[in-house]
């Protein structure tokens, strides 16, 4: 159960990595990435991935 | 008509030689400059924050430069004048960046630039993305600058939403100037522009995101206001949505204490990708802009010198020499030498007060010569900075608009000509553009024309004028108007 990044259409703005509530994205090699062991789709968070809610590009931060 | 907007209201002819002189000493070698009192129409503490803010005053924007530096790439609403992943070199506008950089990276770049441009006084941050949402890079970027030029000018833009949470950090970083970004200050003309913004942990569309939006940015400029924190509005005109609402939103920003606002012309084209530009959205005209500014006159003071710069824009308002410190340019260590800023401010001290009194003695010898019924006039002017008519015509990307009439001399606008891809087209072509770019304007003052351009200007009804080359702006342009109502121009000249 986690997300990730399509990293096409990710513009590196660091939205998601400044959101996320595990600490689960990080900047590595040009591009964000989420850490499959720490995402928990924000579970018991918020109502939905906050990654998603503030990327400005649709369809970025999708089911793993 | 331009009551309302800041401008230079003042100075005194000196002789050409000594213009000359002072000139090619680049210092001011007279004896007779005049003060350099605050414009009567701003208070000497507010004076004291703008004079040497090119965004921020119209008469310091010929003096000194500013820098921006995108170290603040996360935004937190979506605009549809914005894409996010638009990116080109050759594109000069507001968003556009080629290269991201730390705070670490920034900080030597600002250092780098203020040691090859000793006219730099201002450091913003102004996008892609949101300085105050993505605070913890903008923060760390103003702290390191500060330690090493603590007398540079820190500034930031933001569409308002996150800034409540920081203005109380602003005030602590001695930040004297913020940018607003406020397009409506009616929701329901906020859902046309804004599709979404994220707020507390959500996703939120339509009319719940442009009040909580709309909100957000009143709350920060009251709170700016009443810490004392000089605020510019800014406002994209964004024809048959929100050009008739910006005269409301002029008035109620001004009544909410901003010092300045900017009403800037909405740039939409499909090939940008956003929204506007793929629904075929257009921006506004030079007319409807003016128009409506003028309609706005007697509320917030109004910005017409700004140039909508690039986000990493670095130089005076019309320059752009970004691309010379690009960061691979960028040493690994710089040190900050700070005498050629200093020895450069007490040169603009001198000059500013001269070219203020030369505008006075100008603005008394019109209105003893000229009949004060007279017609304003229009006039452009080639000019690299410092006030001056000082610049070939073949080298201008932009000419400043000057409008004169018998209550002195004031900045219109300025009217760009380098904003279409010229690479391709013949020297012919370009002149064809530069006309249509002076449409209304049939005199311009160059210091130096080739003599084909100059036919074909006059062909086109436009007269270019050299004789003024190297003199201050106020004082040509006042020798045109009389020359044209009546004094000869050589008589007024030499005065």
């Amino acid at each position: 159960m986690s997300l990730k990044i399509v990293v096409e259409n990710c513009t590196v703005c660091g939205a998601c990595e400044f959101e996320c509530p595990n600490a689960a994205i990080r900047f590595e090699s040009d591009t964000y990435i989420i850490d499959p062991s720490l995402c928990t789709e924000c579970e018991g968070h918020a109502d939905n991935p906050q990654c998603a809610e503030v990327c400005p590009v649709p369809d970025t931060c999708v089911a793993a | 008509m331009n009551a309302n907007v800041i401008s230079l209201d003042g100075l005194k002819v000196a002789s050409r030689d000594d213009l000359t002189k002072a000139i090619e000493s680049q210092g001011c070698e007279s004896s007779s400059c005049g003060s350099s009192d605050a414009p009567e129409d701003m208070d000497p503490t507010t004076w004291e924050k703008v004079k040497d803010h090119p965004c921020y005053s119209e008469e310091a924007h010929h003096y000194f430069a500013r820098m921006h530096v995108a170290v603040a790439p996360a935004c937190n609403i979506q605009c549809n004048y914005c894409n996010r992943k638009y990116d080109c070199a050759n594109e000069s506008r507001p968003g556009v960046v080629s290269e991201r950089l730390t705070p670490e990276q920034a900080a030597r770049k600002v250092i780098a630039v203020a040691n090859e441009i000793p006219q730099l006084s201002v450091l913003g941050i102004a996008g892609p993305g949101d300085s105050a949402y993505d605070w913890r890079k903008t923060k760390e970027t103003f702290t390191r600058v500060q330690q090493q030029l603590p007398d540079i000018k820190l500034c930031l833009s933001t569409n308002g939403l996150a800034l409540p949470d920081h203005v109380d950090e602003l005030l602590d970083m001695n930040i004297d100037h913020v940018t607003l970004t406020i397009n409506m200050i009616d929701p329901e003309i906020g859902t046309k522009i804004y599709p979404w913004i994220f707020w507390e942990k959500k996703r939120r569309t339509g009319l719940e995101a442009a009040q909580i939006l709309h909100e957000r940015q009143m709350q920060s400029l009251d709170m700016l206001h009443e810490r004392g924190i000089l605020v510019k509005v800014n406002s994209v005109m964004i024809p048959g949505i929100n050009d008739e609402h910006l005269m409301e939103v002029n008035r109620e920003v001004k009544a909410r204490g901003a010092f300045l606002h900017n009403i800037m012309p909405l740039i939409s084209a499909p090939e940008h990708g956003t929204v506007f530009g793929l629904q075929g959205q257009r921006g506004p005209t030079a007319k409807e802009l003016k128009k409506l500014q003028d309609a706005c006159a007697g509320g917030a003071n109004l910005m017409k010198h700004c140039r909508q710069c690039r986000a990493d824009a670095v130089g005076l308002l019309g320059e752009d020499r970004g691309q010379e410190f690009t960061m691979d340019l960028v040493p690994e260590e710089v040190t900050y030498d700070a005498s050629k800023r200093e020895a450069y401010r007490d040169w603009v001290a001198e000059e500013r007060g001269e070219r203020r009194a030369a505008a006075e003695t100008a603005k008394a010898e019109t209105q003893a010569a000229v009949n004060p019924d007279a017609e304003a006039m229009l006039i452009a002017v080639a000019t690299k900075g410092g006030g001056r008519i000082n610049q070939h015509f073949g080298h201008a990307t932009e000419f400043q608009v000057f409008e004169v009439d018998n209550d002195g001399v004031r900045f219109v606008t300025h009217r760009r000509c380098d904003n279409y891809c010229v690479g391709g087209y013949g020297e012919e072509d370009k002149l064809e553009l530069v006309i249509k770019t002076l449409e209304g304007i049939d005199t311009i003052l160059v210091a130096k024309i080739g003599g084909c351009p100059k036919d074909d200007l006059a062909a086109a009804g436009i007269e270019a004028i050299e004789d003024y080359a190297y003199e201050y702006i106020e004082t040509a342009v006042s020798a045109v108007y009389r020359a044209k109502n009546g004094l000869p121009a050589e008589e007024a000249e030499i005065a």
